[in-house]
């Protein structure tokens, strides 16, 4: 890996709705995993991606009962990008707009995230080495 | 699509060294189709055209299916790149 850097990224679209999500985390946690502190601010339905309370369900229609269907979900990839950081000695910061978390009684997320306003994506936009947004559509 | 195509091909006519990071369903377009040579247009115009290795895997397109000048590539290369403060566009 070239040195460690610093990269923000910006992340606006919910969970469970688009493959948007799964290339931002799968950025994310290629940064990670590349040593690179890694800064998130997710705005908008993206506050709901580390939502604590999402839970798996079953597929009845195929037969799966909850275990067996091994339902993916977003909390846990976000989870297992904190463990990667942790084992790849890179700092991972997560910020969940609180406006948008109060407005959607999204107040539970896993643990490594914390609330903050998007003044905080402005902050990290002038000191980061490099910034992504990956806006909805 | 075609307003990003016009925007990489613009930014390398001007001097600049562009990739373009096809992801996605953005990966389709890679595939060869005779009616339709954009993609080998924007190459042969000198834009570095890459496209998503997982994509293209869940898409079932073979490397040997892609366009001339469309090469098959790991996300690390975004990575790389925005470490080397290359500016990053998602469209």
């Amino acid at each position: 890996m070239s040195e460690k850097k610093t990269l923000t990224f910006c992340l606006m679209d919910p969970p469970f709705e688009n493959a948007r999500t799964t290339t931002a985390l799968r950025l994310i946690d290629t940064a990670v995993r590349r040593g690179h502190n890694v800064n998130i601010f997710a705005y908008e339905g993206a506050v709901g991606v580390p939502f604590s309370k999402q839970s798996a369900h079953a597929n009845k229609v195929h037969g799966f009962e909850a275990d067996e269907w091994n339902h993916p979900l977003p909390k846990d990839w976000v989870s297992e990008i904190m463990k990667h950081a942790e084992k790849a000695g890179s700092k991972v910061d997560w910020i969940n707009c609180g406006l948008c978390v109060d407005e959607r009684g999204m107040n539970e997320a896993v643990p490594g995230v914390r609330r903050g306003t998007p003044g905080d994506l402005v902050n990290w936009a002038n000191t980061s080495d490099n910034t992504l947004i990956i806006p909805t559509k | 699509m075609a307003y990003f195509y016009d925007l990489a091909s613009g930014l390398k006519e001007r001097g600049n060294t562009v990739t373009l990071f096809l992801i996605q369903n953005g990966v389709l377009p890679a595939r060869k189709n005779p009616s339709d040579s954009t993609l080998a247009k924007l190459a042969t115009a000198g834009v570095n055209i890459l496209a998503d290795h997982l994509s293209l895997q869940e898409r079932g397109i073979e490397d040997n299916a892609l366009v001339d000048g469309v090469a098959s590539a790991e996300l690390d290369v975004v990575i790389d790149q925005m470490a080397d403060g290359v500016k990053t566009l998602w469209h």
